[in-house]
């Protein structure tokens, strides 16, 4: 059967060592992580916890089974398909010579990106997008030389209904 | 009105219906020591606190009831995380209620200081530290739904020092609801339809239980559903007893040393009815050709027990017995009992398995383990409740000691947690002071939870440890016999204890047979004397469990005698 990227996501109760659960439940039972992002939600008491893993259809069943067992995870659902959409952020430090200040610039109007930092020989870029479209930026800029990068994970929503549109 | 915490667990404890703990003190549950001293509640001192646990384990799968231990911060948390997890792993509802350094001092590394939420995430069904006593009351409610309700488990709750002597306003807490929480009970019809509907046209239908018929309580409907369709039933290790060992429908246990009618039968049937069960790997062996011909309807509490190990036709997700009951019903609505002999082909072909090898052993010269285990059986008429240790001595007992009801038999499944029989038996014999409650031992096992005898002097529990001595570790022994060329690495133990003087240190009695001729006589005296026994068997240190099935393998892959 075919391993693909799902990407999950949960409402959680907000307390302490509930990451600790969720995390441990993916090592403990060798399941993987492809990338996580936690945050709280509107409510305090809520938080969203947004994973990024690589499994077969019987393995992501187990998955989502073996997480909706856990006591804190109050909702959980698939974020994959184009009911929902995806993002992610990455903030990225480039080497602007003078002669590739002109192409960064470019690629970043075209990325939809922004340069939040200049340095003498370094700009700082902040993307966001799905994860083709960061890979894409990243793969760009490369042969300028990246000399630092901090990406987050995926985070998800799923899209309300569009009646009448 | 006002409360300490440690009046305030006292509390929940009645209130919940617990009358018997067991239990260790320590400096971080002083005040909820001092506390238990002024309730009326059972407290059974133990001497290591992995009995405690084992022993409210023994006392939960006796009776059906929430297990309940108590124990100290530090080494007495973290030693009874094995028998958490031996709990954990057979679904046993148990709250381990641990002592915590005071809050202020988390984190510190302070005396007696360990991270047991941390550490038993992974093996309880959920745990809890409690940072303020406001919370206390709430929290243990959950703790006892959450334990006893579902797929039942441990759960842990960590109580730091300072929350057991702080006040509070205490008011009782009303009926737990977790919102997050809702273990499906009601099986779907629907399902329960198609189930009905693959049964009614089976022509070679095998029911095999497991622990979930026990813990659900559903050992009548399982039964009343094979006798009225005439359905031979087999069952894991856990579900023994879930149906009578001696009925004529009965197969035996199957997998690893399942009967070989039972192995059989499930690699010939075309419809598989699986009620509790979770598919072990000591079950299904190669899952590949595990009842490869049979259709599979598979009924749990549990969502990911359903095609976690074996892709299933029908899933039915709720309660053993609910879901029983409503297949009965559909069963006896649809007239499905009336041609009782619609499966009789397939009731002679498993006879004609049963005649070809049946379980057996020669008894000669040298004590057969079998043949105690036949004799003991015998000679309680089926009736005991049975402890074990883990290993040969186990299989054994699991073969030759013929399970008449639920809750007879008292084994460590999924873990595999040698110590495990004598703690155990004393938490059934506190549950059950008249019952025969026997530990079958091996000399191995017994040793890793020996001080325990002190607990059943000195609390009168007349726990009879029947131990066949091998002078080895007889499981593991035999997997090198059979694999490894007998390379007998470490599994020699050429140095044990004398085992009679050792009951007599411990003030219990103790018993000896040396040859076959003494079986019969020590047994009967040893059940026979008031208190706590010791009969030590030096039985066959060759001796094999057989069948066995190499791991692995397919399950008709067996090595026979």
């Amino acid at each position: 059967m075919k391993s693909e990227k799902h990407t999950l996501t949960m409402l959680v109760d907000n307390e302490p060592g509930v990451l600790s659960r969720v995390v441990g439940l993916f090592s403990g039972r060798g399941f993987n992580i492809d990338s996580l992002c936690v945050a709280e939600t509107m409510d305090p008491k809520v938080s969203r916890i947004t994973i990024v893993t690589q499994a077969n259809p019987l393995l992501l069943e187990q998955i989502e089974k073996q997480l909706r067992k856990l006591i804190n995870v109050v909702k959980l659902r698939e974020m994959s398909d184009d009911r929902a959409v995806r993002r992610e952020m990455a903030l990225i430090c480039v080497h602007a010579r003078a002669e590739n200040r002109d192409e960064i610039l470019r690629l970043v109007n075209l990325f939809r990106a922004k340069i939040i930092d200049v340095a003498s020989n370094y700009y700082i870029i902040e993307a966001s997008g799905d994860a083709d479209k960061m890979t894409a930026l990243i793969g760009l800029l490369k042969p300028m030389g990246i000399k630092k990068i901090a990406r987050t994970g995926t985070v998800a929503l799923y899209r309300e209904p569009k009646r009448g549109i | 009105m006002k409360k300490t915490g440690a009046e305030i667990l006292m509390e929940i404890l009645k209130e919940e219906g617990v009358d018997t703990l067991f239990g260790f003190p320590g400096g971080a549950v002083i005040d909820l020591y001092d506390a238990l001293m002024r309730s009326d509640l059972r407290h059974l001192l133990v001497r290591h606190e992995q009995g405690a646990v084992h022993a409210a384990d023994g006392y939960a799968r006796a009776t059906g009831k929430v297990g309940v231990c108590l124990v100290t911060s530090g080494p007495g948390a973290t030693n009874t995380v094995t028998g958490i997890a031996t709990a954990y792993l057979d679904s046993i509802p148990l709250v381990v209620i641990t002592g915590q350094v005071p809050t202020q001092l988390i984190g510190n590394d302070a005396f007696q200081e360990v991270d047991i939420v941390g550490i038993t995430r992974p093996c309880t069904k959920h745990n809890y530290l409690v940072s303020r006593v406001e919370d206390l009351a709430r929290i243990l409610k959950e703790a006892f739904h959450i334990a006893r309700s579902g797929r039942p488990g441990p759960v842990l709750v960590d109580i730091p020092k300072n929350v057991g002597q702080a006040v509070t306003d205490y008011a009782p807490v009303g009926p737990v609801s977790i919102k997050s929480y809702n273990p499906t009970y009601a099986p779907n019809i629907k399902q329960i339809h198609k189930a009905v509907a693959l049964i009614r046209n089976a022509k070679r239908p095998v029911v095999f239980a497991g622990g979930g018929v026990i813990l659900s309580d559903a050992s009548a409907e399982l039964t009343t559903l094979a006798r009225t369709l005439q359905i031979p039933v087999t069952t894991s290790l856990m579900g023994l007893g879930g149906f009578p060992g001696t009925d004529p429908l009965w197969l035996g246990m199957l997998g690893m040393h399942g009967t070989y009618r039972a192995n059989m039968a499930i690699s010939h049937c075309d419809l598989l009815i699986a009620v509790g069960v979770r598919f072990d790997d000591r079950v299904t062996g190669k899952t590949d050709c595990f009842a490869c011909n049979a259709k599979i309807v598979h009924i749990d509490i549990d969502p990911t027990s359903i095609r976690k190990n074996i892709a299933v036709a029908v899933p039915v997700v709720g309660d053993c017995k609910h879901s029983l009951t409503e297949i009965n019903q559909v069963v006896e609505e649809q007239g499905l009992g009336r041609d009782s002999e619609k499966h009789a082909t397939w009731l002679e072909q498993i006879d004609t398995w049963r005649k070809e090898h049946r379980l057996s052993y020669r008894q000669q010269d040298v004590i057969k383990p079998q043949y105690v285990v036949e004799k003991l059986f015998e000679l309680t008429r089926g009736d005991a409740i049975v402890a074990t240790e883990v290993g040969q001595n186990q299989m054994w007992a699991a073969q030759f000691y013929h399970f008449k009801r639920p809750r007879q038999w008292i084994t460590s499944g999924g873990l595999g947690t040698m110590g495990f029989g004598l703690p155990a038996a004393i938490g059934a014999q506190v549950a059950f002071p008249e019952a025969v409650v026997v530990d079958i031992a091996g000399d191995g096992s017994i040793q890793m939870n020996i001080q325990e005898m002190a607990t059943a002097v000195q609390y009168g529990l007349p726990v009879k440890v029947v131990i066949l001595n091998n002078r080895c570790l007889g499981m593991v022994r035999q997997w090198q016999q059979l694999f490894y060329d007998k390379r007998y690495s470490q599994t020699l133990l050429e140095q044990g204890p004398d085992f009679v003087k050792l009951a007599e240190a411990y003030g219990a009695a103790g018993l000896r047979a040396v040859h076959p001729d003494e079986v019969e006589t020590v047994l009967a005296k040893g059940l026979a004397t008031a208190g706590p026994v010791i009969m030590e068997f030096l039985v066959d240190n060759e001796e094999c469990v057989y069948p066995m099935v190499p791991a692995g393998k397919p399950i008709t892959d067996m090595l026979l005698v």
